[in-house]
């Protein structure tokens, strides 16, 4: 059931006629889960995992990868119409990419640690900022429950400031929209797709459960590599 | 054009008790209150109007297979149910908004753009009451009489209306409605994209159609899930038939648009809404023919 990563360059140069450089556009790929689909069980079944990484996770890359190669043919041909009209495109599928690429790796089954609070430099800085562990789980919870709508709620860093920040993005932006200098630690989907199948319109449950199953090890660990 | 009163346009200030026999096949969460009275502490009451759920003019079995009855108990039932719930609960913390229709509530709580809290949950009252009634069980085909002629007139013809309805289904991002509107000031027919709760009210314009686009509307039915039972139930088999079609990438929510065009949009309804729209907007000059 694994999937391989592979990156695939593909050149252009001679198809479109022009005398130029070879240009390569770069596609992707859908990225492995570290884990089964089922691990994650109970807090999110492993119908709603397949779903998602095989059908959501891989409509963006499809559609990416689509919306780049059109990009690069109209810049190529100088269409400067297409290229701005290409860019909402861009943003919601290389968006929808990103914040999939990390949603998967920050979460972990229980037995690998999901669920594990973190301890370091992570967990101090935690407790600086917000007090506890709780009142950022509070504060997130609240904050997606609140979102109408589509779109992801995150712990992130601001790697100038040396800052942790909560905040919400809409549909597939990713953190970085609100701010150049934000990392995202952890984000959880709101989106419907990503708890609907199992908890149906009780948003706050999965808000609740999902907790169970974060990967605090891997916002440590980028935490720690912002911080250096 | 005659004014046609059909049994099935509903204005949405209207707000129906529910009949006890229609609450079996619901879950029990649905209220049905229509007026509640409160004591203040000087013995005077005082009276809140709160809005009830309205059911959807048809039984909830009644758009199969093309919308489940499971489908329906959920957006009905829960989804719907749940913003009802939520909206009086906020109208009871919130004294200026009494004495509302929902139309001015939802342009009211918009602000010009500037959402108050109360408007998502407002509007999306309104939007699936909208929604209910703009299907009916054997709906689809081709529009009649005068919607027809003005579609004709302003998209060319239906099938071209048709196409650009669905490409605008398929490339509005994140969740949100599709509307066929008709436009007050430009006094023509328009496809309008909106995201999250925004509702065509806000502008101005009149709703002849209301499509929901977000994923609680077709997941369930659309979401293909790997059954590990060998043998398919019927609608489970039409319903992965419809997914083999070589659609582009997103074959769900292309197969609900499609079906919802093809097998529930209620072109009656939409006519209905046509004709009271004419009220309000100037077509043109009526055809009277010279003596």
């Amino acid at each position: 059931m694994a999937l391989r990563t592979i990156i695939t360059k593909r050149t252009l140069a001679g198809a479109l006629g022009f005398r130029q450089q070879h240009r390569s556009v770069q596609t992707f790929s859908l990225p492995d889960l570290p884990y089964d689909y089922g691990a994650l069980e109970p807090a999110i079944t492993g119908e709603i995992m397949q779903l998602h990484h095989q059908k959501h996770h891989q409509t963006y890359i499809t559609n990416y990868n689509k919306a780049l190669e059109q990009l690069h043919e109209a810049i190529t041909k100088g269409d400067t119409p297409t290229v701005a009209k290409l860019q909402s495109a861009i943003k919601f599928n290389g968006g929808g990419h990103i914040n999939h690429s990390v949603f998967w790796k920050n979460l972990a089954p229980v037995r690998d640690g999901g669920g594990e609070p973190p301890k370091g430099s992570l967990g101090s800085a935690i407790d600086i900022h917000f007090g506890s562990i709780e009142a950022v789980i509070q504060n997130m919870n609240a904050e997606g429950a609140a979102l109408q709508g589509s779109g992801w709620v995150w712990l992130g860093m601001d790697k100038e400031l040396k800052r942790l920040v909560i905040e919400i993005t809409s549909n597939q932006d990713p953190l970085v929209i609100k701010g150049p200098n934000l990392v995202p630690l952890l984000g959880i989907d709101v989106w419907e797709h990503a708890y609907y199948l199992q908890y149906k319109n009780v948003k706050p449950d999965y808000l609740k459960n999902i907790w169970k199953v974060m990967n605090w090890k891997y916002a440590s660990e980028v935490y720690e590599k912002e911080c250096r | 054009m005659s004014w046609c009163c059909c049994n099935s346009v509903c204005t949405s200030s209207s707000r129906q008790l529910l009949a006890t026999s229609d609450l079996s096949s619901i879950p029990s969460r649905v209220s049905n209150v229509g007026l509640k009275q409160k004591r203040s502490l000087c013995g005077v009451p005082k009276v809140f109007a709160y809005y009830g759920l309205k059911t959807p003019p048809y039984k909830l079995d009644a758009l199969e297979p093309y919308m489940s009855q499971k489908m329906l108990e959920v957006h009905w039932g829960e989804h719907h149910c749940g913003y009802v719930e939520a909206l009086n609960k906020q109208l009871e913390k919130n004294d200026m908004l009494y004495g509302c229709t929902m139309d001015e509530l939802i342009k009211v709580t918009y602000n010009n753009g500037n959402p108050l809290p109360e408007f998502g949950v407002a509007a999306q009252v309104w939007n699936h009451d909208f929604f209910w009634e703009s299907m009916k069980p054997g709906g689809g085909d081709m529009p009649k009489l005068g919607l027809l002629q003005l579609i004709e007139k302003d998209f060319g013809s239906f099938t071209n209306f048709k196409e650009k309805f669905i490409e605008a289904a398929l490339t509005l991002f994140g969740s949100g409605w599709i509307w066929l509107v008709l436009n007050r000031e430009e006094k023509r027919l328009a496809i309008i994209k909106t995201s999250n709760a925004v509702n065509p009210l806000v502008w101005n314009d009149i709703p002849l159609i209301g499509l929901d686009l977000w994923e609680h509307a077709y997941y369930l039915d659309y979401k293909v899930t790997h059954s590990s039972s060998f043998l398919l139930s019927a609608k489970r088999f039409f319903l992965m038939c419809l997914s083999l079609f070589p659609l582009f990438s997103q074959n769900d929510k292309a197969n609900y648009v499609n079906v919802f065009m093809n097998h529930l949009v209620s072109w009656d309804v939409a006519l209905g809404r046509m004709a009271r729209a004419q009220a309000f907007v100037n077509l043109g000059e009526p055809k009277i023919p010279v003596a």
